[in-house]
């Protein structure tokens, strides 16, 4: 018997399920006048009757303050009644097979009724106002379902019960690789989803033609999985030719000799003070942080499961990273999420959407409630994050997710034994996310969504915090050697990689299935979520077991690490593969990439004559444009404050609705000392130039550190490179170029790389369209800093009327790919250079300025420059400020034919103070927007200032104006020579209001575009 | 008696367990945190507590409801053992997550025989999970948690701590029985407003700005706003401004917890 329960609200309750479908309809400009109720629902298999299942529904289910509930047998008409005024009526589900984590709660929760359910899915169904056919279709596909994951029943539903998996029968298969010609390679790796090179093809094949014999095809799906794009970073990791104006550079494995190399270099220097404990080895960077515990940190992108499935995409990408730290050493505590994302504008108009591409409206809330819902069940505080806009991004969007772990000391590394057992941990294994790591090596294209759909998991959070506490547990009563997650490649990766210096033999027979049917290769390579790996002492098998079940957690021996070098697999007990593990993971040809960097002709920015001397509105333009604007409806969906060493949150100030620099957490609870978490970004700057995008955005992330207290002497930073298609020369050039500047900046800043990871493939094909759309070359850097006391951390808020506020750092006619140009639309122009011999020195002095307590606001000028941190610092702290342009420690070169005009005025009019920008035009907007890196606004108490010019001295700064109780913003120009108003032709100096706006004002501009 | 040991009970997606514990040791209790599965297995274990806390976090996933999966364990398996526990004179607390888990589970207010639960706590008005501080008022009571103390300013951090009650009579019986003992505030102005406070300060559209409920003993205390994420000055969302206390407004309900037994 298949029973329905349907659950409303009450009368007077309020809808809301179906109140947020009318407005996400409203959004996509559906149906204004659309009407829709609600209803959650349960489908229960088995053999109950009436009574059981209402008492299910009643005590369960629904919840009788609030809810009614409907309890039929599907099928029956009690179950089609429409509501009044409704008329279509549509079902959404979970597809079989899909992760449906509520059905399986509610499962074992009706035993607990003593009631035998054999199976149970939820349902959700719409009532909506009449509406033309094509609208409903519309409506279903574009707002109530996603197809890689939900089914859509128009009217009633009609079957009679759910699907649970049909059995499997062995079936052997090989693949007969030994005879195909190149065309018959070619066809096999992309319409077996491989996605491996030709001459990728060709080495497996040279490689059985030695063993003669042909592969199964576990053995391809086994190599084409570790070869991956996504497992091996070959590109990156391998050989590039690369040429730009200063010659050419080979370069055997060009991550290690720029990057990595950068670390080694800085970690030579530190010799006995070396602070970073395992680098670029483990799922994630170790490093130290007191005399018990080291901190680990890595950053993960999911952009192609995100881009078809944004909530699954998001949701799977937090699960997967949080497993990193989990799997680093032998497992470190999760204590903090960071998440990035890049999409296009929510305005795009959805009737100039391509096929195949979802609104970014919708991307966008999908992917925060994907990344909301896991990171907040697992328990970790979402802390830092950042999201920018373009266009580009519109078929491929961009999620980053990270994830902080505190590990002690003496659990930090890891090594699997011969005749260790490989136990499995965690979710049961289904077809979810098979090929999801040789996806991630393919364009996406309009037809990606039914060619891949398998790759879309949705995640189970519960079933990962339930493996986390079991795993901490198991930890520290010692009872593994090794672990690892299951990420990308699943079984496949995570076994081959463990016994790679060892041998292994798995009995996939054995593993636990979510379903029937799964085949032997299925099984390998699923991607399924929640799984961790374990290397376990075959002594302390039973004690590991005993405390799995205790939790109610699913710990399987799969197989055993054996010392043969190979990799054999068996099912039941035929063996499936047998593969050297050299070949496997040394096997790869060589291949040399080429890549080209030609450095754009440098393209003046056109500013103005000094036709406007009102800069406020720009300034508010600035402060509401996407990237700028606060990004608080995001933030407070995310608990950034659960285990409870919260310190600096993400948003501070007398409303607590500031935008902070970086976030600070205590995760020793009886410890006063902090770790400190911030990124850098600007995919505007990388069009221009990306070895000053990637500079600015390392001294972006560590200047947002050093803005909140940390030491600068202990940041550490990771680098994630989401870049366009790298097989063109052109495109993996402007990579390695941004690579080269990674490695030049960390060492001037000696701030090491401690992991990082890459995307490439970056690009989306609309149907039809010859060119793919290419994202912008878009590096995060995120960094870990550290504080000795977080009793001495500041905010960025002002404080106190009457105090000063200081300029630290030099602002250079800087505006190309400013925010400023785009408000404006101007092109071109020099991007923000980087000093970094300076910013060393100047962030080493600024801590000193705030560990001795001498700063009491701080704030990093990025996007809009000076006018927007000190608006930001304004309205966070409720309070105004006063600004002189002409005290703003600058070197902006005016130009020998400005540099005489100033020089002849101020003979002639010798009363009158002249600076040296008084004649040249452009200087407000320069002063007032430019985007020079390196330079921070500090309050400073006057009694303090004295002490703080001492420690800053030699280091360029300058009090540029004062903190003010008005309420406003104002800002005065440079000085300016004009007509005086006697006609006569002489002039007089005027120094402008270029800037008088109440900070009531601007807060609204900052806050209004995204507070959905 | 000095030291009451205060049993932490946690269930697969608690995930407060370890700050509460620690709040509960500062303030000088013995904790000791137990898993659901554990407790199911022996409860006559509930026989070495004096306090049983429930504290934050997804149990179950808040699969089907937030809290109800574990409310349903104890309603099925532990209703008795609670009922003594509380009989017993000891205490009982839910945070958050927990004061859902008390709610649903009958054992913070009598379920009526025919009408089913009196009261729940549902979907925020906004629909969405919100991180926030709010300024919360103490109603005077015999609430064993709140004496002592007028006011505090807590974080919440849900998606379903809208409290709803099944009609106003059920309203009037517990804000007469003194059972409606934390009241969402107006953050500007210090005074309990006539009606209802609006968002955000009543974070969520409870009825009565309800933030947290009593049993009627006083010995049993839900709360949505998380006392455990303020022990620290620099818990305070504001601490850079000079404002907030040592040790923070959530400190003394933990003390007034175990001084109870002193």
């Amino acid at each position: 018997m298949l029973w329905e329960v349907d659950i409303y609200p009450r009368a007077g309750q309020p809808d809301l399920i179906g109140t947020q479908v009318v407005s996400d309809a409203a959004d996509l400009g559906l149906a204004a006048t659309l009407g829709v109720t609600a209803a959650r629902g349960y489908l229960i298999q088995g053999d109950l009757d009436r009574e059981q299942v209402e008492r299910v529904a009643d005590e369960l289910l629904a919840d009788r303050v609030v809810e009614r509930t409907i309890v039929a047998p599907v099928g029956d008409a009690l179950l089609a009644e429409a509501p009044e005024g409704r008329v279509h009526l549509i079902h959404v589900l979970p597809k079989p097979g899909v992760t449906d984590p509520v059905a399986q709660s509610a499962l074992s929760a009706i035993a607990d009724f003593g009631i035998a359910a054999q199976a149970v899915r939820t349902l959700k169904k719409y009532w909506t106002t009449r509406l033309p056919d094509q609208h409903v279709r519309l409506l279903c596909s574009k707002v109530l379902a996603n197809d890689a994951i939900e089914q859509v029943i128009i009217g009633p539903l009609t079957f009679s019960h759910l699907e649970l998996g049909s059995p499997y029968r062995f079936q052997p298969n090989t693949v007969p690789i030994r005879a195909m010609d190149d065309e018959a390679l070619k066809r096999l790796s992309r319409e077996g989803q491989l996605y491996l090179s030709l001459v990728e093809m060709q080495t497996i094949q040279g490689h059985f033609r030695q063993l003669d014999r042909d592969p199964s095809d576990a053995e391809l799906e086994t190599i084409a999985q570790t070869w991956s794009e996504h497992c091996s970073h070959k590109t990156l990791a391998g050989r590039i030719r690369y040429r730009d104006e200063n010659g050419e550079r080979h370069f055997e494995n060009m991550l290690r000799e720029t990057i990595f190399a950068a670390t080694q270099e800085i970690r030579k220097e530190l010799g006995e003070r070396d602070w970073c404990v395992s680098v670029f080895r483990d799922n994630a960077g170790v490093i130290r942080f007191d005399d018990q515990y080291n901190v680990v940190f890595k950053v993960e992108t999911h952009n192609h499961p995100s881009a078809l499935e944004p909530y699954g995409g998001a949701n799977t990408g937090i699960g997967g990273v949080i497993r990193d730290p989990m799997g680093t050493g032998l497992g470190a505590k999760p204590i903090c999420n960071t998440d990035v994302f890049c999409f296009a504008p929510p305005d795009t108009p959805a009737d100039q959407l391509p096929p195949g591409v979802l609104h970014p409206r919708r991307v966008m809330k999908g992917v925060v409630a994907g990344v909301r819902d896991y990171g907040n069940r697992m328990g970790i505080p979402t802390v830092n994050g950042a999201i920018y806009f373009d266009p580009r991004y519109l078929g491929n969007p961009l999620v980053y997710c990270g994830n902080v772990g505190l590990i002690p000391r003496e659990k930090s590394s890891k090594e699997a034994k011969a005749g260790d057992l490989i136990v499995a941990v965690g979710g049961r294994t289904g077809r979810d996310g098979i090929h999801g790591a040789t996806f991630s090596s393919a364009e996406l294209t309009s037809q990606s969504e039914s060619i891949s759909g398998g790759a879309v998991q949705i995640g189970n959070a519960i079933t990962e915090k339930m493996v986390l506490d079991v795993l901490l547990a198991a930890r520290d009563r010692g009872l593994y050697n090794a672990v690892t997650d299951y990420g990308a490649g699943g079984f496949s990766s995570a076994v081959g990689e463990m016994g790679e210096q060892i041998g292994a033999e798995v009995w996939l027979d054995r593993v636990p299935l979510k379903y029937e049917g799964l085949s032997y290769t299925e099984i390998w390579i699923s991607e399924a979520q929640e799984r961790m790996v374990l290397s376990v002492p075959p002594e302390k098998w039973e004690e590991l077991q005993s405390l799995c079940r205790s939790e109610g957690v699913e710990a399987t021996a799969i197989g055993q690490f054996v010392p043969t070098g190979h990799l054999v697999l068996k099912y039941n007990d035929h063996q499936v593969a047998q593969l050297s593990m050299q070949f496997l993971h040394d096997g790869r040809p060589p291949v040399v990439r080429e890549a080209i960097y030609t450095r754009p002709a440098p393209q003046p920015l056109e500013i103005s004559k000094g036709e406007s001397w009102d800069f406020a509105a720009p300034l508010r333009q600035i402060l509401g444009s996407l990237n700028v604007a606060s990004k608080h409806w995001v933030i407070r969906q995310y608990d950034h404050e659960v285990q409870g060493g919260s310190v600096i949150k993400p948003l501070v100030g007398v409303q607590n609705d500031g935008p902070s620099d970086a976030a600070v957490l205590r995760p020793v609870l009886g410890s006063r000392r902090g770790l400190v978490i911030a990124c850098g970004m600007n995919p505007r700057y990388g069009d221009l130039d990306p070895y000053w995008m990637a500079a600015g955005a390392i001294d972006e992330a560590v200047r947002n550190c050093v803005a909140v207290g940390a030491d600068p002497s202990r940041i550490a930073i990771l680098d994630n490179f989401c870049w366009g298609n790298t097989d063109r020369p052109e495109t993996l050039g402007s990579l390695v170029r941004a690579a080269l500047a990674c490695h030049d900046t960390a060492v001037a800043l000696q701030t090491p790389f401690i992991s990082g990871k890459d995307s490439l493939n970056n690009e989306f094909r609309p149907a039809g369209a010859a060119e793919p759309i290419s994202i912008p070359p878009s590096l995060l850097i995120s960094a870990m800093g550290q504080v000795d006391d977080v009793g001495r951390c500041v905010s960025m808020d002002l404080k106190e009327p009457g105090n000063y506020l200081y300029q630290v750092g030099v602002t250079k006619e800087e505006l190309g790919g400013s925010h400023y140009a785009m408000v404006v639309g101007l092109r071109g122009g020099q991007v923000p250079q980087v000093d970094a011999r300076q910013a060393r020195a100047i962030f080493a002095a600024l801590h000193r300025a705030i560990d001795a307590g001498l700063v009491r606001a701080c704030h990093d000028l990025s996007e809009g420059g000076l006018a927007v941190a000190a608006a930001e610092m304004a309205f966070a702290g409720g309070l105004g400020a006063r600004i002189q342009l002409d005290r703003v420690p600058q070197a902006v070169d005016a130009g020998t034919t400005a540099a005489a005009e100033t020089e002849r005025l101020s003979k002639r009019l010798r009363n009158q103070e002249f600076h040296p920008l008084s004649t040249y035009f452009p200087a407000n907007e320069v002063l007032l927007f430019s985007e020079s890196n390196t330079r921070l606004l500090c309050e400073v108490r006057p009694d303090d200032a004295e002490a703080f010019e001492q420690t800053l001295a030699g280091l360029p700064h300058a009090v540029i104006g004062e903190v003010s109780d008005a309420g406003v913003l104002e800002i005065l120009g440079i000085p300016r020579p004009v007509p005086d108003d006697t006609g006569r032709g002489r002039v007089e100096l005027v120094t402008p209001l270029v800037i008088e706006a109440p900070i009531a004002q601007l807060k609204e501009a900052w806050q209004k575009p995204l507070a959905w | 008696m000095a030291q009451p040991n205060v049993l932490i009970l946690r269930a697969p997606g608690t995930n407060c367990d370890r700050e509460t514990a620690y709040a509960f040791e500062a303030a000088g209790a013995g904790v000791e945190v137990l898993h659901i599965n554990s407790v199911l297995e022996n409860p006559a274990q509930f026989g070495n507590f004096q306090i049983l806390c429930i504290p934050g976090g997804f149990s179950y996933g808040d699969d089907v409801a937030a809290g109800r999966i574990l409310a349903n364990q104890i309603q099925h398996h532990l209703y008795a053992e609670l009922t003594r526990f509380k009989e017993d004179g000891k205490l009982i607390l839910g945070i958050c997550n927990g004061f859902q888990v008390l709610i649903k589970s009958g054992v913070l207010l009598d379920n009526d025989p025919e009408y089913g639960p009196p009261a729940t706590l549902t979907w925020n008005d906004s629909g969405q999970f919100e991180d926030r501080w709010v300024q919360l008022g103490v109603e005077p009571s015999d609430c064993v948690f709140l004496r002592g103390i007028d006011s505090m300013y807590l974080p919440v951090a849900h998606a379903e701590g809208k409290f709803v009650t099944r009609d106003d009579r059920v309203l009037s019986r517990l804000d007469g029985g003194r059972q409606l003992v934390l009241r969402y505030r107006l953050q500007t102005e210090a005074i309990v407003g006539e009606g209802k406070v609006p968002y955000p300060d009543n974070p969520n559209g409870s009825m009565a700005n309800v933030a947290g409920l009593s049993d009627k003993t006083g010995r049993v205390l839900g709360l949505m706003p998380h006392p455990e994420r303020h022990i620290d000055r620099t818990h305070h969302p504001r601490w850079t401004r000079g404002e907030g206390r040592q040790p923070g407004d959530g400190m003394p309900m933990f003390l007034n917890a175990v001084n109870y037994f002193a």
